[in-house]
């Protein structure tokens, strides 16, 4: 890295710059933000997926029948350092079931069921109530226990992150309080209810990391959430926290997007915060963090939004992981006369679920229930006439109709050369588009034929190089065979040379022996 | 040169005529004598280069190869993908004879030979879905014909001893069912599970309707 960009990013913070593009949209959020943070009830059944961060299912822990412990383990997972998934309440495991898991997917994937006994009774918790003199690896370690993942909505295990952005070496720790997307407010509602929860936790992630100071980015438009966390840093008096308002931009809250309005530098392609010497976490990622280290509590439960056009009375809600959606929905008013279409995530880039029966995960940030009205498609698609909208707004400074062309002509290689991977799949390209021409759901597909082709590639090379190996080997087993009959071949006939000059020699001595006599 | 002389011809009467044919041969004899220096120059200049930067292997043949799947499975009739790929290069073998590559392979070797894309040589098989292969290990008898006869040593076991098949490096070529005895071993086809799920791709927007028409069935519908 450049020593300028060295020092430029310590300063993070200090002055706000650009990104490129972004859009700025009508926010919506005001209607899920005005009633106070309710408790969802416990359900008459839990389904947990065992798919709860990016990567694989975790491995199944326990037994139909067994009971558990609110915060027990209930599936492990054998790799990337992470944790565990955790019984979000007391109660018995009835069932491992294959059942919808809300995924863009739409498709099934492993569930433990658990019916609650309604004590909500934790398991004994171990909380870490010195951790100012803690061994910031024991820290780490208690994260990883307490199965924490990214709740932005990217699911990455954080004890990885952490892991990896102390082994490289960071300065500062960025707090993601800027929700870019329109609807979404359960930041905004736990930074401005559970202050001091975030400014812990980024105490505590500061330590784990070896960072030197926080900055904490929220959203110019959230007054009250200013105020609370202000209050928050003062009472603890901690001078390395820094609050930055930054102004209300589509995506803004993406990582990359955000550390470029922070210290005016690009992540490099390919490349993580930790090569500026950064760590991006969301803010509720923080919270969970002081839950697990002060308290002692796993992650099995976080803040949803319900709210959109379809919802009656929309809201922010505690929900526990494994909660039915419907039973959100029901708690919000239920849906309206003219709902069409239930969206987890954002209306940018949620993805549609299928049923309601749907779980809450860890990655639900929001339930959106749109209406007829949302989603009808003013116009059909139309061929793109190259204006360059979308290469205007692209946050990642890309060319996205000669992307969409790449893609539609199967042409990978030269995507990934003009950069598909960086696309960070935000939607504004689809919305500027005067084609109505569904841009990132073609750069979905097109980022999944990438990975995937890089997979058969590299499955094609193990197997030439497993197939030559053994062509080898057979050759050598070969030669070496050819060889072992060849040295008996010889040793036959030096037997029988040996022998015939034996006989000759004896026959001489004969001969001699007989003249001398 | 050629310019002075037509300017010359060009000239009043009056002017003072030069011997044109004598001028034109001696033009001609040099340009003929350095255009055939210059041959021989770069001619000598590519020998030298050719056997400077010589290659061992004709470097279609590796292209070919990277286009080929590299199953080993000798559907193409050639005893492995190398082969197959030699046999390209040479003209000796079609490029629509490799099922396991199919469709999306036979176009990008059409691209790399600037050849048409042709269908699949149904002589060859057909294209089928990815599967591995998974030994019944109760039936195995452990007579290690199938480990001879896996052309990626994707197949563990040794005589007498239950065989298993190393699923990660299986490319799924069926060349280990012919000699299985006891036919204990199926072609398993691998359905993607949610992790390597692949997104689909977009179909057109038509006006008036959703992007995705889903409609939100009731709680319990599961």
């Amino acid at each position: 890295m450049h020593i300028d960009h060295a020092e430029q990013a310590r300063t993070a913070g200090e002055q706000l710059h650009h990104f490129h593009g972004g859009l700025r949209l009508r926010h919506n959020k005001k209607n899920s933000c005005e009633t106070p943070l309710e408790n969802a009830p416990l359900p008459s059944l839990f389904y947990v997926p065992l798919l709860q961060q990016y990567g694989k299912e975790a491995e199944v822990t326990v037994a139909t029948g067994q009971k558990v412990l609110k915060g027990d383990a209930i599936g492990c997972f054998g790799h990337l350092g992470s944790g565990c998934v955790h019984a979000p309440s007391s109660g018995v495991v009835k069932a491992l079931v294959r059942r919808p898991i809300s995924h863009p997917s739409g498709s099934d994937g492993w569930c433990v069921v658990i019916e609650p006994d309604g004590l909500d009774q934790w398991k004994e918790l171990e909380p870490l109530t010195d951790w100012i003199k803690a061994d910031p690896a024991l820290l780490r370690q208690k994260i990883r226990d307490s199965g924490i993942v990214g709740l932005g909505g990217a699911v990455f295990p954080t004890a990885y992150k952490a892991d990896d952005a102390s082994s490289r070496g960071i300065h500062t720790l960025i707090l993601n309080g800027s929700e870019c997307e329109p609807y979404i407010s359960c930041d905004e509602m736990l930074m401005r209810e559970q202050p001091d929860s975030i400014v812990l936790g980024a105490r505590i992630l500061q330590r784990a990391v070896g960072a030197t100071r926080t900055v904490i980015a929220i959203e110019d438009q959230m007054g009250a959430v200013n105020h609370a966390l202000k209050q928050a840093v003062e009472n603890v008096g901690d001078k390395s926290i820094k609050i930055v308002k930054v102004t209300t931009i589509y995506p803004e809250g993406g990582e990359k997007q955000l550390i470029q309005v922070l210290t005016g530098l690009e992540v490099p392609a390919g490349g993580r915060p930790a090569d500026l010497g950064l760590l991006c976490q969301n803010v509720a990622t923080a919270s969970a963090v002081a839950q697990a280290v002060v308290e002692g509590k796993p992650l099995v439960e976080r803040i949803v939004t319900v709210t959109g056009n379809g919802i009656r009375k929309p809201r922010n809600l505690v929900a526990r992981v494994g909660t039915p959606i419907s039973d959100l929905v029901d708690q919000c008013g239920g849906y309206t006369n003219d709902v069409a279409r239930l969206v987890l995530g954002g209306p940018m880039m949620g993805y549609s679920l299928n049923s309601d029966a749907n779980p809450v995960i860890k990655a639900a940030n929001c339930i959106l229930a749109l209406t007829e009205l949302d989603i009808r498609q003013s116009q059909a698609e139309m061929p793109c006439i190259r204006c360059g909208e979308c290469a205007r707004v692209c946050p990642a400074v890309l060319l996205p109709q000669q992307l969409d062309w790449l893609i539609r002509n199967q042409q990978w290689d030269d995507a990934a050369d003009c950069g598909l991977t960086d696309c960070i799949e935000c939607g504004c390209c689809d919305m500027v588009c005067p084609s109505h021409i569904p841009l990132t759901s073609w750069f979905c597909f097109g980022k999944s034929e990438l990975r995937s082709l890089a997979i058969e590639r590299k499955q094609a090379e193990t197997a030439k190089h497993r197939y030559e190996a053994r062509d080898a080997r057979l050759l050598r087993i070969k030669q070496e065979r050819r060889q072992r009959m060849d040295e008996k071949k010889r040793a036959i006939k030096d037997k029988a040379e040996k022998q015939k000059k034996l006989a000759e020699a004896i026959s001489r001595s004969r001969a001699r022996q007989d003249r001398n006599e | 040169m050629l310019v002075r002389m037509i300017d010359q011809t060009v000239l009043p009467a009056t002017a003072q005529i030069p011997d044109l044919s004598c001028n034109l041969r001696a033009n001609v004899l040099a340009a003929v004598l350095a255009i055939t220096f210059l041959g021989g120059l770069f001619g000598l200049g590519l020998g030298w280069a050719a056997r400077r930067f010589h290659v061992e292997t004709d470097p279609v043949i590796d292209q070919i190869e990277a286009i080929l799947p590299q199953t080993q499975c000798g559907q193409c009739n050639y005893p492995g993908c190398r082969p197959y790929a030699e046999a390209i290069a040479s003209r000796e073998a079609g490029i629509n004879q490799c099922p396991p590559g199919g469709e999306a392979g036979i176009k990008a070797l059409a691209a790399l030979l600037g050849m048409e894309s042709m269908p699949l040589n149904p002589e060859n098989g057909e294209e089928k879905p990815k599967a591995v292969a998974v030994i019944d290990e109760l039936a195995c008898i452990g007579c290690t014909l199938c480990i001879q006869a896996c052309p990626v040593d994707a197949i563990l076991g040794a005589s007498k001893q239950m065989h298993t098949v190393i699923e990660s490096e299986c490319t799924g070529c069926d060349l280990c069912l012919p000699p299985c005895p006891v036919d204990c071993i199926d072609m398993v086809i691998r359905y993607p599970d949610v992790s390597d799920w692949k997104w689909p791709k977009p179909r057109p927007v038509v006006s008036g309707t959703a992007l995705i028409p889903d409609e939100i069935p009731s709680a319990g519908h599961h």
